[in-house]
């Protein structure tokens, strides 16, 4: 690949020729804001928050949109810069809810650290403002359009990426909002309740209803797991307070790039079910009476022993669990075949 | 999978055959729908017409039960129009002349006389897969839940092989698999046959390595399969069960029969999360932990090993698999000293050579593909480059068969099992989310506008359905991705168990279930 030299912020780079300018600065670990861009879906180059000053240039481009070309000269952070990035922030702010002390954004929102970052802490510009009611219809996350900033990432992901194509900007001027065709409530769209939109949207348009008021991103343990449902094998980040779950951050470096279905996103809440078996059980009488583990396993392993014994070790079978882990798989074949069958097997062909 | 599945969205052509990709397994789906935008040619063989027959150029209606016809036909045509690439089976396999000889009677015509897929159609799908610089087959239960199975998966393989379109990027032959950690449970051994990384059992070699390894004796014979454990248990030959995470009574064919076995066990334990249909009949019931609560490994359908961390502590006093397990096999004399998963982990790439090179710590955020023979090794996103792992890769020839159950006057209906996009299997983990439930928490047995008009039959109306081994009660909805004379129902929830209308008859190589044909009798409930 063809490789050009250009100059941002007074370092000299050598990247590749078909980068833009803001690939070019990540490459060199340079942080642009960017409110609409996402690495995965087409550029749509909206929000211009991702402005640079090229030299030589009149405008101030774009850097997600912009190619490098060669002996570009980009300043990121410049007065120039700095100042178009402000107005775009207070216009955003002009027809935006101040609501971050409870919007379940806060924490994770760009136009929050944006503004925190060029301290803009409201807007001079005074005009209508959008008054869209709370949707809270469906049963796994919130739409407020009042916070909605046009950006356009949800319509592009859940076209692009998942294929459903449940959202789009409908209407015109003042009045656009992004929702579904004919502006039904989603769970009348094609919509799949994926998520993934709500996993893109910059601002606090787009929550979930899980873990409400309890997922501060600072309170919060991330642990990368796996799903426990289909054979795809989404990665995520659970999110973990005070010995619960309380939301989900998808692995976007893993193989599946952070696409998810509804299942492995929101069906997670089994985990704290009342109907969970809190202690080993031992039917006596034809009725389940608790027990103590250690009861309960040397009774199994008198129970295992004794039929070995009397009728051999094939009068035994295990069905070990397509669901378990592969650790917990091997062990359980292992103690059957210790035990002198390999009858075992899971449900592989269910 | 041969391939992987972010390879799926470059191929050029995608043929999908018994896999209602995006509703069970969704990422998939998201791929396919992808490679269509990019000019992918999608053909879909499935008796009912799945979203996916939206984005398809080629939809082939088969009869449930037709697969073999239907791509025996394709290969008919493959090799008459020369579209074969005699490169590819002169190099790299053997017993092509078999296969001719046997596809040859299988014209298109032919087809269409037992799948009910037209002939043009059938033609169509053939030149569309052969012409392609890259084509992909996926499959999944639909191909492989029948008294046919291990037939329909060859049927496929002959496919790929006649087109050479296996051992290069977005190409291959990928089942997809079901649950999230199905591939590993197999590549665990936790199958009648074999050991870790499909050792048999019957190998002497393996046996002794695993026998010296373990520190016992170990039997040569191999075991049951699941099917064959609950006839056994009927039988009084076996006498003690040990049910770990599974729900048989709901997931197994003809659910009467299974609970009748069950009740015949002297002895049986049950592990799991909930008190599940199948731990109701146990004798003691052992509290495990959730995914979220312990640490492991997953491996996806792609043959990536990923890890599972623990992010809570255990709920109540459960405890996880392993450790219930290793207790166990304390308590029975064993040597066994595991302190973390990890331990396990090292005892398995010790002893299998396709995982020998992974270790937790190179799992990282991506995880391995096996085969991973040794620690320098990247793993194998695509397999069979080069060269099959057996040497040259075998064509098989295989008749159609008809379903062991097909329609008779007195059960006139096709039942046909599957899953939809917001419940899992039996149930027991989305049915206890909020959300998920709220979406949909009941059956609603798919039928056509035209059998529900003949059976008076309003949409949410209350059917009895019947087969030869059981009857429940569902609610309907009237639709047309099923054809006339065929009826859709899930497995996952417990009121209207499909299950007890399935018949245990299998496939008798692979002892999958039929469980995509059962002849039912419908009538209105009130
Ligand atoms: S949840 Fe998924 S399908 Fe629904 S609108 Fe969002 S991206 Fe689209
Ligand atoms: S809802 Fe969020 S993602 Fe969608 S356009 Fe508005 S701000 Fe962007
Ligand atoms: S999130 Fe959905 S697609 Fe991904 S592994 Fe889980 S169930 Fe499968
Ligand atoms: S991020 Fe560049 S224009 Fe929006």
């Amino acid at each position: 690949m063809s490789k050009v030299k250009i100059t941002i912020n007074g370092m000299p780079l050598e990247v590749d020729a078909s980068m833009t300018i803001l690939e070019a600065a990540e490459s060199a670990g340079i942080e642009i804001p960017t409110f609409c861009h996402d690495p995965e879906l087409t550029r749509a180059g909206a929000c211009r928050i991702c402005v640079v000053e090229v030299a030589g240039a009149r405008n101030l481009p774009a850097a997600c949109t912009t190619p490098v070309s060669e002996g570009m000269v980009i300043e990121t952070e410049s007065e120039r810069v700095i100042k178009a990035r402000r107005v775009n922030l207070q216009l955003i702010w002009a027809n935006h809810p101040q609501d971050c002390l409870t919007c379940e954004k806060t924490g994770s929102c760009k136009l929050q650290d944006y503004s925190y970052r060029y301290n803009v802490t409201g807007s001079p510009y005074k005009g209508e403002t959008k008054v869209h009611e709370l949707d809270d219809t469906n049963p796994f996350f919130f739409r407020d359009l009042n916070k909605c900033i046009y950006c356009g990432k949800c319509v592009r992901k859940c076209y692009e990426v998942n294929g459903a194509g449940a959202v789009e900007f409908m209407y015109r001027g003042f009045n656009t909002k992004v929702t579904t065709a004919f502006d039904v409530p989603l769970e009348e769209s094609s919509c799949v309740m994926c998520g993934m939109c709500v996993d893109v949207c910059p601002v606090g348009a787009l929550t979930p209803k899980q873990g409400l008021h309890n997922n501060r991103p600072w309170e919060v343990k991330k642990v990368l797991t796996t799903c426990p449902y289909c054979g795809c094998g989404c990665t995520y980040y659970l999110h973990v307070r005070n010995d619960k779950i309380v939301g989900i951050t998808p692995n976007f470096k893993g193989p599946m790039k952070g696409h998810m279905c509804v299942k492995g996103r929101f069906g997670w809440d089994f985990v704290d079910s009342p109907d969970r078996l809190k202690t080993p059980l031992i039917k006596k009488n034809g009725e389940f009476v608790e027990a103590t583990w250690e009861e309960a396993l040397d009774l199994v392993a008198a129970k295992f022993k004794e039929v070995r014994a009397q009728y051999g070790a094939d009068a035994i079978a295990g069905l070990s669990s397509a669901r378990a882990t592969n650790e917990e798989n091997y062990l359980f074949q292992k103690l059957l075949r210790s035990l002198g069958t390999n009858n075992v097997d899971h449900c592989a062909r269910l | 999978m041969t391939n992987t599945i972010n390879e799926v969205e470059d191929a050029k052509a995608i043929f999908v055959i018994g896999s209602n990709t995006t509703e069970n397994h969704p990422v998939i789906g998201y791929r396919i729908k992808r490679a269509v935008k990019k000019g992918a040619k999608l053909i879909v063989a499935d008796p009912r017409r799945i979203e996916l027959c939206n984005y398809a150029d080629t939809f082939l209606q088969l009869k449930p039960g037709t697969n073999i016809a239907l791509l025996n036909a394709m290969a008919h045509v493959i090799i008459k129009e020369g579209l074969a690439d005699e490169k590819f089976i002169q190099e790299r396999t053997e017993n092509f002349a078999a296969l001719k000889a046997t596809v040859e009677k299988y014209t298109p015509e032919y087809a269409e006389k037992i799948t009910g897929v037209p002939a043009e159609k059938i033609i169509r799908a053939a030149r569309i897969y052969a012409k392609a610089e890259t084509a992909s087959i996926l499959y999944t239960m639909g191909v492989t839940q029948h008294t046919s199975g291990t037939d329909n998966v060859l049927a496929i393989a002959n496919l790929a092989m006649l087109t050479g379109n296996i051992g290069k990027p977005s190409s291959g032959v990928n089942p997809l698999r079901g649950q999230n950690n199905v591939q590993g449970a197999c590549d665990m051994g936790a199958l009648p046959n074999v050991f870790t990384g499909y050792q048999p059992v019957t190998d002497e070699k393996a046996r002794t390595k695993f026998a010296q390894a373990w520190g016992v004796e170990l039997s040569a014979k191999p075991g049951l399969t699941v099917t064959e454990m609950f006839s056994a248990a009927e039988n009084k030959n076996i006498r003690a069960m040990y049910i770990m995470g599974e729900n048989p009574y709901l997931s197994d064919p003809d659910s009467s029969h299974v609970r009748h076995c069950m009740e015949q066990l002297e002895f049986l334990v049950v592990q799991d999360l909930f008190l599940t249909e199948t731990a109701k009949y146990a004798d003691v019931v052992l509290p495990a932990v959730s995914w979220a609560e312990k640490e492991g490994t997953f491996v996806n359908t792609e043959r990536r090993v990923q890890k599972v961390n623990q992010a809570l502590t255990p709920r109540g006093k459960a405890k996880a698999d392993w450790q219930i397990i290793a207790e166990i096999g304390k308590r029975l004399g064993f040597d066994w000293n595991y302190q973390c998963a990890e331990d396990i982990f090292k005892e398995i790439a010790a002893l299998t050579p396709s995982y020998a090179g992974i270790t937790y710590e190179r799992l990282g955020v991506t995880g391995i593909n096996w085969p991973c023979p040794s620690e320098d090794h990247p793993g194998t996103p695509i397999l069979h480059v080069g060269k099959f792992s057996r040497g040259l890769g075998r064509f098989s020839a295989v008749e159609h068969q008809g379903p062991a159950e097909e329609p008779d006057e007195e059960y006139p209906f096709l039942l046909t099992t599957g899953r939809v996009l917001y419940h899992y299997h039996t149930g027991t983990m989305t049915r206890r989310s909020k959300g998920l439930k709220k979406v949909l928490n009941e059956e609603l047995m798919e039928i056509n506008p035209d059998d529900a008009k003949a059976l008076n039959l309003q949409d949410a109306d209350l059917v009895k359905v019947a087969s030869r081994r059981g009857e429940v009660k569902s609610k309907i909805r009237i639709t047309d991705r099923v054809p006339k004379g065929i009826v859709f129902m899930t497995f996952h929830f417990k009121e209207t168990a499909a299950n007890l209308l399935t018949s245990s008859r299998s496939c008798p190589t692979a002892k999958i279930p039929e469980l995509k044909v059962t002849a039912v009798r419908i009538e209105k409930a009130n």
